[in-house]
């Protein structure tokens, strides 16, 4: 049991407030350990509405540095921090919201030499970055390592997401395998609306806090889109699928796979 | 000729039948089929699949496509 401070009480008095949430959900939230792959557009989002919940740890994995065609939804950064590390100016962010978070940074990528190490020091895991390999990477350790994650994708005016909990459809069950090198354009090829990323992101968040607290259904077995266009939102039900190579009954996906990146993905320096 | 009311998306759609899963989705004109996932009465259908699988009265098709994300490198 957590001692709150008079300051924890009021900073959080919106969340105890909530008879779904109260004092024993805060304590949960403040208990949790979150890993925020990607410091960009739905990491942004992610980050800030978890480190104002008083999520207790957040790690942040991002190799990148802020560039000013960031700044138009990565509203984690700020035009001084063009050039900085995302996840030095992630991290000065998330302790001037609240100094109660502590923040572990990784200014690496995440792939098949580390991902299950550092996936397995957190609770729950979200994907926020952009590219396909990763995504799979994500997907997989986190089955391996039976952890709960949030998928999320968006382009142009659509995003979409689900949960996955261990014993529910995971991103394979959905999509075999990555598809061919270039053939999805990403944000940095067919641009995105900067709005769309504080949609998607904030629904991530949402689904973070909903597993620590248990209030209502997670977003498992369906997938939820949305096109901001129209603002239809839609989610299709998908199930788990007994023939899905890393989370089926005989699965074939043993050890995490680096999948071949777009080269038009690569940062050139 | 038969037709049939199938669901694509949700959306109802009328459709003259024998239709296969393949023949749909180029009906359809859907963007990169190669880049498609379908879902028929939310059950996955294997890419080898499709031109197998016959469509009729009262299907749910379901075309799920790849979406990235926000981090941009």
């Amino acid at each position: 049991m957590i001692d709150f401070t008079e300051e924890q009480i009021q900073r959080y008095s919106r969340h105890i407030l909530l008879q779904d949430v109260g004092v024993e959900g805060q304590e949960k939230i403040m208990q949790a350990r979150v890993l925020v792959v990607g410091a960009g557009g739905l990491g942004a989002p992610v980050a800030l509405y978890l480190a104002a919940a008083g999520i207790g740890t957040i790690g942040i994995v991002d190799a990148d540095v802020v560039d000013l065609s960031n700044l138009q939804r990565q509203v984690i950064h700020f035009t001084r921090d063009v050039g900085r590390p995302k996840v030095k100016s992630a991290e000065e962010k998330i302790r001037a919201i609240n100094p109660d978070v502590k923040v572990d940074t990784y200014y690496e990528f995440l792939d098949s030499s580390n991902a299950l190490d550092i996936i397995r020091e957190y609770d729950f895991i979200v994907d926020g970055t952009d590219n396909f390999p990763v995504k799979f990477l994500i997907n997989d350790a986190c089955v391996m390592a039976g952890k709960p994650f949030s998928h999320g994708g968006i382009l142009r005016f659509r995003g979409q997401t689900f949960t996955h909990l261990p014993g529910t459809a995971c991103y394979r069950c959905m999509f075999k395998e990555p598809p061919p090198v270039g053939a999805v354009p990403t944000c940095s090829q067919a641009g995105v609306l900067g709005a769309i990323a504080g949609m998607l992101g904030t629904i991530q968040a949402a689904e973070a806090l909903k597993y620590f607290t248990g209030v209502g259904e997670l977003l498992t077995n369906r997938l939820l889109s949305f096109d901001a266009k129209t603002m239809q939102f839609r989610t299709v039900p998908v199930r788990q699928r007994d023939t899905c190579a890393v989370c089926g009954s005989q699965p074939t996906i043993k050890e995490l796979i680096d999948y071949e990146q777009a080269a038009c993905d690569l940062k050139h320096n | 000729m038969i037709m049939a009311k199938i669901y694509v998306n949700g959306d109802v759609q009328n459709v003259s039948l024998p239709l296969n899963v393949s023949e749909l989705i180029q009906l359809l004109l859907v963007e990169n089929p190669e880049m498609v996932s379908v879902q028929v009465n939310e059950e996955f259908a294997e890419r080898d699949d499709w031109e197998s699988i016959q469509v009729k009265e009262g299907d749910k098709v379901d075309f799920l496509y790849f979406m990235g994300g926000g981090q941009v490198e």
